[in-house]
């Protein structure tokens, strides 16, 4: 199960047949290990890691710090899920240390997302202050390196 | 002056070696796929790399002992007491070479006399044979097959033992066949080094690289510890190949002739490798079980695919390399070799560069990306179906 997962974590296009030929799992189990996963949401989704920076699109990313008061019973968790139900807070994270959520927010302009920030985010009851960082270049992302990576560097043919 | 007469018979008694051709011809070339590489695709993992930068930064420059840094002798010690339950001085038994290559050439001169000679499994590995000749040694090679699996039999060694018979060189996993030898049968060679007081070099740089079967460590097999050279490196483990570090571990005696041929040829190994590898043993373990997985995704995927084209593959067990039988072609392995650079650009290395018994296939190595290795495994079956069919 979990080699199956971690190479489909890598690349999502493999195949049933490729992920059993890889795994000398027989592929009727392959098949199945991807179909509950998939129905138990241990497989969230197949997506593809684009960097559009190629495309000179022009993307904002900030990371906002918000502190927020914790509320009886639920603590963080009713005021995050207010904030995640916006699709411009891409990731949300509880975290510890002097501020309590850490999202990530995306839009195309500075604008776009300043006024996110101040209009939809900070208002939120509960939310007591934010700090808004703009990412001025993305190195590693999930793990790749966006620009510069280099294979090792190997002669042809070697005995 | 003749220039025949220049270079030593012994140096041109070596042949030149037969895959010298095809640098040239894929340095004409664009596009071309190589499964004729005989090293990792990994980049050493970053904190070893890391390890050898810091160790320059704090001014690690100098000469190292003849035997290599101490505590890298320890290590080596620690992880052959760990991994294998043995015990190796660090003082005085263990002895840090340039690579395993070095290791293999400080052996065989440590031990030869001229005309000595030295039994080899074959198909085998370029340098044991050269390192024989070039040692004064005479090299008597034991063929194997792919219906045996390349198993080298322990009578078939016997057959060959004469009164001039010092040694037996093994290097299992294998290169270039992947084979592995069990335990018993390691076991039964063993007995056969006993029984004719035979030195035996055990080539196990490939000794992590091994898929659903355990490792047997020829050291580990009883009382074979005083006639045993063990050789080992960080060359395929952890994807060190440049670094050019290996060790090799035998009774104090035998380290003792080792480093006095080292310390004269090389004086030590590079003070900036041995950091580096002090700190793979002590921390590149889950690095090393990673590239396993990965290296076994793509073995299996090679086998696979040589076996639905046709060219009949035994199921390696170790190292990084598929050795299939290429007969149905017709083909030499060096043609087919050669034709399948040229028609369809993809390397291999042609299997009689390993010894004659190599004939009849040829070398490819897996380590290289899954996507290179699916369209390497297109054009070979391309290549296959045309031939097969004159």
């Amino acid at each position: 199960m979990n080699e199956i997962l971690k190479i489909l974590e890598q690349d999502a296009r493999k195949t049933p047949e490729q992920l059993a030929t890889m795994t000398g799992i027989p592929l009727a189990e392959v098949e199945e290990t991807i179909r509950k996963a998939e129905s138990d949401r241990t497989i969230l989704k197949y997506k593809t890691m684009v960097n559009w920076d190629k495309l000179g699109e022009e993307q904002v990313w900030a990371l906002v710090e918000v502190r927020v008061a914790p509320q009886r019973d639920v603590g963080f968790d009713a005021i995050a899920e207010r904030l995640y139900r916006f699709p411009e807070a891409r990731t949300v994270y509880l975290v510890s240390g002097t501020y309590d959520l850490s999202v990530l927010v995306v839009g195309k302009t500075m604008q776009e997302v300043a006024g996110f920030v101040s209009a939809k985010l900070a208002p939120i009851e509960g939310v007591q202050g934010t700090v808004t960082h703009f990412l001025l270049k993305r190195f590693k992302e999930d793990g790749e390196i966006l620009e510069g990576e280099e294979g090792p560097k190997r002669v042809p043919i070697v005995p | 002056m003749n220039k025949r007469h220049i270079i030593s018979k012994r140096v041109r008694h070596i042949p030149p070696s037969g895959i010298r051709k095809f640098f040239d011809i894929i340095a004409s070339m664009d596009g071309v796929i190589s499964l004729g590489v005989g090293e990792p695709d990994f980049v050493t993992p970053w904190h070893i790399r890391e390890a050898g930068i810091y160790s320059l930064e704090k001014g690690y420059t100098s000469y190292t002992s003849n035997y290599g840094i101490l505590e890298l002798r320890q290590e080596i010690a620690r992880y052959l007491k760990a991994r294998y339950n043995l015990d190796y001085d660090p003082e005085r038994e263990v002895l840090v070479t340039v690579g395993v290559s070095e290791g293999v050439d400080l052996a065989l001169r440590a031990i030869l006399d001229p005309e000595d000679e030295v039994i080899i499994p074959a198909p085998t590995y370029v340098s044991y044979t050269a390192c024989t000749t070039l040692s004064g040694g005479v090299s008597v090679p034991v063929p194997t097959t792919m219906d045996s699996g390349f198993q080298v039999r322990a009578e078939e060694i016997e057959e060959r033992v004469g009164p001039r018979t010092k040694a037996i060189l093994i290097g299992y996993p294998n290169n270039p066949t992947g084979a592995v030898v069990d335990r018993k049968e390691l076991t039964r060679i063993a007995d056969v080094a006993r029984r004719h007081n035979l030195i035996v070099i055990s080539d196990e740089v490939y000794e992590r690289l091994v898929y659903g079967v355990e490792h047997t460590c020829f050291a580990t097999l009883p009382d074979v510890r005083e006639n045993t050279i063990l050789l080992g490196g960080f060359s395929k483990a952890f994807a060190m190949t440049g670094w050019r570090l290996g060790y090799a571990v035998a009774s104090a005696d035998i380290i003792e002739a080792m480093m006095k041929i080292h310390q004269y040829t090389m004086m030590c190994a590079s003070t900036m490798a041995q950091m580096a590898a002090i700190k793979a043993l002590k921390e590149g373990d889950p690095h090393v079980q990673e590239m396993v997985t990965s290296y076994d995704q793509r073995r299996r995927v090679m086998v696979k695919g040589l076996n639905d084209i046709g060219l009949t593959c035994f199921e390696p067990k170790g190292a990084f390399y598929a050795f299939p039988s290429i007969r149905s072609t017709g083909l030499s392995s060096d043609e087919f070799a050669e034709r399948l650079l040229l028609e369809e650009r993809v390397a291999v290395i042609p299997g009689a560069a390993f010894g004659e018994c190599g004939e009849g296939h040829v070398r490819c190595c897996y380590a290289t990306s899954m996507a290179e290795i699916e369209e390497a495994l297109q054009r070979i079956g391309n290549f296959v179906k045309r031939h097969r069919s004159r």
